[in-house]
């Protein structure tokens, strides 16, 4: 008897929503056991997870302060990923963002700022990350560079620069010797959506992004051209679609979101820069993307998802004294088992008798 | 199967021949049933017990290493190992005792298709099979190459060994075997003695209804003004081994077909690349279209010029597998149907293009618009031929039509170029096919080695001055 795995003719609609769902109940039930042999009760640690965060005001407005630069990550990401560009340094491109966005801020704090200082500075966050996501764009395309090495190894080069500027050039002052900038006075601060809340403009942004991005995926010759030329680039050279244009475009698209997302972290939640602003946000991302299915209302989905898991990790670190490293294991688990479900959307599990075994 | 017999498999595309084969040398396991070997049922979980009983096969796809040589390819392919001097001992002595002369410290990226198959056949007879499946074996092969082999099988089997022939030259089975199997749709609809059918009888058992010939179009012979002109075009080969093109010159009138004939690998996806726009020629007028130097343009503007493109891989090439046909239509169209004004698709006309082609070709499939992988070989190839005949181009350039497709279906796509050509459009077929070249087409040149040959007038040539030259012949020499 042996196991084979046989492909799929079709793949039914049902199936491709019933994968990912798979997917967390699988995460579920090994962070059950994984609770359980850190001495936590699996039960309370499941509902200080994934229930105390979405049971009030405070726990929903966190909820939607993490959700923000994730979604906002894993959109620019689902498209890469679809034309198979393989885009690994979203938080260096979140972090160079912020960079690019906060200088302006730096830069004119205490001097002539008005109106016009906020749109530039997502401008220049955008730019940023764009520009940094196109070295790999460029190894890759001029130089046959493998971009999952290059667009990782950039991420180290982005925190490093952000360490150098928050503890050099860019210190505030008056900080007491503080590794961080001056904090960002109202004309380079997002506005809050209520007073005395959490969430700011970034968030209603965002979702006009996601809105824009699935009209792109599902409607446009654009969309359909980066999904070609990931999954059969030779009939995308016959279509007359060139991968390296694509290639180009992906990169400097999901670099723009990422730089975004940092500067309206940096702008909207943190107001200034620090050392280590991101928890990580442009590595989670990846998970988001593909529990998203590369869709960007699945990254919505996904992206509130695993932002539950962040505050429900917060949560579980506080009452039950679980480590913050029981989240990163969940979220680790959690894609492995995404990627693992989408075998079975391509193939059938069938269990044979052979006649000679 | 008796010792010393040559049977063949006879089926359609998607009869089950492939299949029952694979479960006789192992590779697949069958549901239900048992194979008798020797009078004893035999257990065959893999292809190394086939082997280890003497059962050998012979693939249609070769799998060697380019870079090694013969001796090491077959090396690699024992079940018991032996030092390399002993193998390349044993290879020169079998293939002198066989006629397949080889030289065993070549590496294979230096052989010809015909010397590939014969370190294939070599590597299985150094096993000593009692029985021996050849699957296609001469689809790859020039008529003289064919011939040489034909010897080979008729010493084997006085040696008392069985083959086992899979082929869809129904000719060639009627020469070569005694006995036949017809498998229509995984079942076995008949048994008979080839050599007492004719290739038309044998043809209507494998599909199960009358099959015809195209019929050429009336008076087809005036040609009409010169639409593609290609001039001294070299091209480099884009792949290590790979062939490219050498001083291609052809000149294609409007009303006209014309036929490239060849063995495979002697240039043709270079000259199909060239002549899409998929590869940039190196000068503009090199290739002339309509008047027009288009050598330096892509293939959307090429389409846009009224041209159409048909490359030989179904799946992967010319359509996406896990994309529906709608979208591609859409991969074919976007650039001169009007399928997406300002950026936006419209899914609307796309299913239309997709209704109208399944009408006009009786594409069959399941729903409406399926994803091109659920489609078999032959439908597929109905559609994406459909796809470019219905947009009512000027120029079609086709590249092995009717490969792996079933009579019936190779019937319909040969029709509809035959009146592509007859409304006033110039055809050029790429093909391995020479029945299906002299069937179609009004002149036909061969390419060997990335040099196309002049164009001869199909009628006044015959199949071995085609053969000559596709084994590397110069004209002089084939007439």
């Amino acid at each position: 008897m042996r196991l084979v795995l046989e492909q799929r003719a079709e793949t039914g609609l049902a199936l491709r929503l019933l994968s990912p769902l798979l997917a967390v109940a699988l995460a579920l039930v090994s962070a059950s056991v994984m609770f359980a042999a850190l001495g936590a009760d699996p039960l309370v640690a499941l509902h200080a997870y994934f229930v105390l965060p979405l049971s009030d005001s405070w726990g929903l407005q966190e909820v939607a302060v993490k959700a923000t630069p994730l979604v906002l990550i894993s959109v620019g990401l689902a498209f890469c990923y679809r034309a198979g560009v393989w885009n690994i340094g979203a938080e260096g491109q979140f972090l160079v963002g912020a960079l690019g966005g906060a200088w302006l801020a730096v830069a004119t704090h205490g001097g002539a700022q008005g109106p016009w200082l906020l749109p530039a500075m997502l401008a220049a966050g955008a730019l940023g990350g764009a520009l940094f996501a196109l070295i790999p764009a460029l190894l890759r395309t001029r130089f046959g560079a493998s971009e999952i090495l290059t667009s990782l190894m950039l991420v180290y080069v982005a925190e490093l620069l952000l360490d150098w500027l928050v503890r050099g050039p860019w210190r505030d002052p008056a900080g007491f010797n503080m590794p961080q900038t001056v904090t960002f006075s109202p004309a380079a601060t997002l506005p809050l959506l209520a007073e005395g809340g959490r969430v700011n403009l970034g968030t209603p942004l965002t979702l006009l992004v996601v809105a824009a991005a699935a009209l792109v995926a599902a409607r446009t010759l654009k969309g359909f051209e980066i999904r070609l030329v990931g999954e059969a680039p030779r009939a995308a050279r016959f279509a007359g679609f060139d991968a390296k244009h694509v290639t180009w475009a992906v990169f400097a698209f999901s670099g723009a979101l990422a730089g975004l997302a940092g500067i309206m972290e940096v702008a909207g939640t943190l107001r200034q820069l620090q050392p280590g602003l991101s928890p990580g946000y442009g590595f989670t991302a990846i998970i988001v993307a593909f529990l998203g299915r590369l869709n960007p209302m699945g990254c919505l989905v996904a992206g509130v998802f695993l932002a539950v898991t962040f505050i429900g990790g917060e949560n579980a670190q506080i009452m039950l004294r679980l480590p913050l490293d029981a989240t990163r294991v969940f979220q680790g688990l959690l894609l492995f088992y995404v990627l693992a479900c989408d075998t079975l959307l391509l193939y059938r599990v069938r269990l044979l008798r052979s006649a000679a075994a | 199967m008796r010792a010393g017999e040559a049977h063949a498999l006879l089926g359609e595309n998607g009869a089950g021949k492939s299949t029952l084969v694979k479960m006789l040398y192992g590779l697949l396991q069958p549901d239900a049933g048992e194979v008798y070997w020797r009078g004893a049922p035999a257990a065959l979980p893999d292809p190394r017990a086939a082997r280890a009983l003497g059962i050998g096969m012979v693939f249609q796809h070769f799998s060697l290493f380019e870079a090694m040589s013969v001796a090491e390819n077959v090396a690699l392919a024992l079940d018991v190992p032996e030092p390399l001097p002993r193998v390349a001992e044993r290879l020169a002595a079998v293939s002198r005792a066989y006629g397949l002369p080889l030289e065993p410290g070549r590496e294979i990226w230096r052989l010809s298709v015909g010397e590939r198959q014969r370190v294939e056949i070599v590597r299985c007879l150094m096993q000593d099979p009692r029985l021996i499946i050849l699957d296609e074996p001469t689809s790859v092969l020039t008529p003289q190459e064919a011939e040489g082999l034909f010897g080979t099988l008729d010493r084997l089997r006085t040696e008392g060994r069985a083959v086992l022939y899979i082929s869809h030259k129904l000719e060639e089975v009627r020469r070569l075997c005694e006995a036949a199997t017809i498998l229509r749709g995984g079942r076995v609809v008949a048994a008979c003695d080839p050599r007492a059918e004719s290739a038309a009888s044998l043809a209507r058992m494998m599909v199960g209804a009358e099959v015809g010939a195209a019929r050429r179009a009336e008076g087809g012979d005036d040609a009409g003004p010169v639409r593609l002109s290609v001039h001294a075009l070299s091209l480099p080969p884009d792949e290590p081994h790979g062939v490219g093109l050498q001083d291609v010159s052809l000149e294609l009138r409007a009303g006209e077909v014309l036929g490239i004939a060849g063995v495979a690998g002697n240039g043709q996806d270079a000259l199909f690349a060239a002549l899409s726009g998929e590869r940039i020629a190196p000068a503009a007028d090199r290739i002339i279209l309509d008047g027009a130097a288009v050598g330096r343009e892509d293939i959307s503007a090429r389409r846009r010029r009224g041209a159409a493109f048909v490359p030989e891989e179904r799946l992967g090439h010319a359509a996406a597998p896990r994309f529906r046909l709608s979208e591609n239509a859409l991969l074919a169209g976007h650039a001169t149907e009007g399928f997406a004004p300002a950026g936006f698709i419209r899914r609307s006309r796309l299913l239309g293009v997709v209704d109208r082609v399944t009408a006009a070709f009786d594409v069959r499939k399941g729903p409406r618009d399926p994803e091109a992988r659920a489609l078999s070989g032959g439908n597929l190839q109905k559609f994406v031929v459909g796809r470019e005949i219905l947009r009512g181009p000027r120029l079609l350039v086709v590249c092995q039509p009717t490969w792996g497709v079933d009579a019936g279906a190779a019937q319909v796509i040969r029709q509809a170029i035959l009146d592509l050509a007859r409304g006033g459009a110039a055809v050029l077929v790429i093909s391995q096919d020479l029945d299906e070249l002299l069937e179609i087409t009004d002149r036909v040149a061969v390419i060997f080695h990335g040099r196309l040959s002049a164009a001869l007038p199909t009628g006044w040539t015959t199949r071995e001055e085609i053969g000559l030259l596709m084994g590397g012949a110069t004209p002089a020499e084939a007439a």
